[in-house]
């Protein structure tokens, strides 16, 4: 089946059997290996991408669902050069060890930055409970995330 | 695991649906947000031969609140429920129970009408819809029909729905403004299914007494229960700290759940007791909307 959809900014139209879901569509036909897939059922976060705005599990959709999205994954975070704040905030904090999780992280806090700049401790901590990270405890991502706001909140105003 | 093979279509009108899952002869399966259907086809539970999705069908999206009470369409996502203004006063105990149901991410996917079907006994929304006598509209080869969340779960991840027939809305009745209500589950780990969890609601009369008293219980039997014991023991009565005591001892005794790797049959039986006594203090420290 052929999908047509647009991956960070760019249209793409892709082939693919429909039980494709959208993470190995982006890995295995877009090349965007960026985007990691753990468990495939939905409970580790790390394939964490971005739909029409919406942080998603890209492993519980199906890529001909994706058809006319526009998807963000942790590639089309970055400008052309060097890192996003958010991205620069992690190294800041030592936010990732092993690195396995970190897309997913990133895209999942970007969604949530992006929408609720003003997003306190507690909130983040809740939304990225839905995204396992085995190293860091967590405690440098949070601090990471709550760095970043500052860069939402001057891009997107005071909405909380 | 990967998924296995299977064919999909994206129909643009519910008859069109209806067709597809009747040539399916029970081997097709409708296709919501997926965030059900798909961990269980990953885990082979499940391996229907066409998925018929019904993203491209128009007027499953919409929350309708009237006088009559809350219409919700099948496709409304999590996220939806938990954005809307007006259910916070329309039916607050639905976004109240929403806002447990797993993670971020799935919100953003998973829908009302998908999770009703899918029927997982550890899940908010039927638990929450059997409370309040939510009505399920469907809509199948024989025509529309309305079941009673009462009706509609006869097992675990088991319906009555027929093999062609689509959740098209849910419709709740009208929330009176003396209601008093809360949720409360327990999972280890926030977003998880729960180990068990209650909804509950009662009307308060002119004495202060609970008229109506609902209390339905999730992740414990092979569907979401009401607790008919617990609420006899409240039925017209204050529910100061004796009569939470006492529905908390009945809700206990009443229930009969399974053991399993994640807790023991007794932890449950008192997490029930527990849960229902949190809910009720907390709904009788609401003041009158």
């Amino acid at each position: 089946m052929t999908v047509r959809f647009e991956v960070n900014g760019k249209a793409v139209s892709v082939d693919v059997s429909a039980r494709t879901t959208l993470a190995d569509c982006l890995r295995h036909e877009l090349h965007l290996t960026g985007t990691h897939v753990g468990c495939e059922h939905g409970v580790c976060g790390a394939c964490t991408i971005i739909v029409n705005g919406d942080a998603v599990r890209s492993c519980l959709m199906l890529a001909v669902q994706a058809n006319g999205a526009k998807v963000t994954t942790v590639e089309g975070l970055s400008p052309e050069e060097g890192l996003s704040p958010l991205q620069t905030a992690f190294k800041t904090h030592h936010a990732l060890q092993c690195g396995f999780c970190t897309p997913g992280m990133l895209t999942t806090i970007h969604a949530l930055l992006s929408e609720e700049p003003n997003a306190d401790e507690d909130r983040i901590r809740d939304v990225i409970s839905g995204n396992l990270c085995r190293c860091t405890g967590y405690i440098t991502i949070v601090e990471a995330a709550m760095d970043a706001r500052a860069s939402y909140q001057h891009s997107r105003g005071d909405k909380e | 695991m990967k998924l296995p093979q299977f064919d999909y279509q994206a129909p643009t009108s519910l008859i069109e649906a209806v067709a597809l899952l009747m040539a399916g002869k029970g081997d097709a399966r409708p296709l919501s947000g997926g965030q059900s259907i798909l961990p269980v086809m990953a885990f082979r539970l499940a391996e229907p031969s066409l998925l018929v999705d019904l993203r491209n069908i128009p007027d499953l999206r919409a929350i309708e609140v009237s006088a009559a009470g809350v219409r919700i369409g099948a496709m409304v996502r999590w996220r939806d429920i938990l954005d809307n203004a007006q259910l916070k006063d329309a039916l607050p105990l639905l976004p109240e129970a929403v806002d447990h149901v797993a993670h971020y991410q799935v919100r953003n996917r998973g829908t009302i009408g998908g999770s009703l079907a899918h029927a997982d006994p550890a899940s908010e929304m039927p638990a929450v819809a059997l409370a309040l006598d939510a009505v399920i509209e469907v809509v199948g080869a024989k025509g529309a029909r309305d079941i009673a969340a009462a009706d509609l779960f006869t097992g675990s991840l088991s319906t009555s729905l027929s093999h062609d027939e689509i959740i098209v809305a849910v419709r709740f009745p009208a929330w009176p403004a003396t209601r008093r209500y809360a949720f409360e589950e327990f999972a280890r780990r926030r977003g998880d299914f729960a180990l068990a969890g209650v909804a509950t609601c009662y009307d308060v009369d002119a004495q202060g007494h609970a008229k109506n008293v609902r209390v339905s219980a999730l992740s414990i039997a092979d569907t979401p229960i009401r607790l008919k014991a617990a609420e006899a023991a409240i039925e017209g009565r204050a529910i100061d700290a004796d009569a939470i005591k006492a529905a908390s001892a009945a809700a206990s005794a009443e229930v009969d759940p399974a053991g399993d790797i994640h807790a023991s049959a007794r932890y449950r039986k008192a997490l029930v007791g527990t849960l229902l006594g949190r809910a009720l203090t907390r709904a009788a420290a609401r003041t009158a909307r």
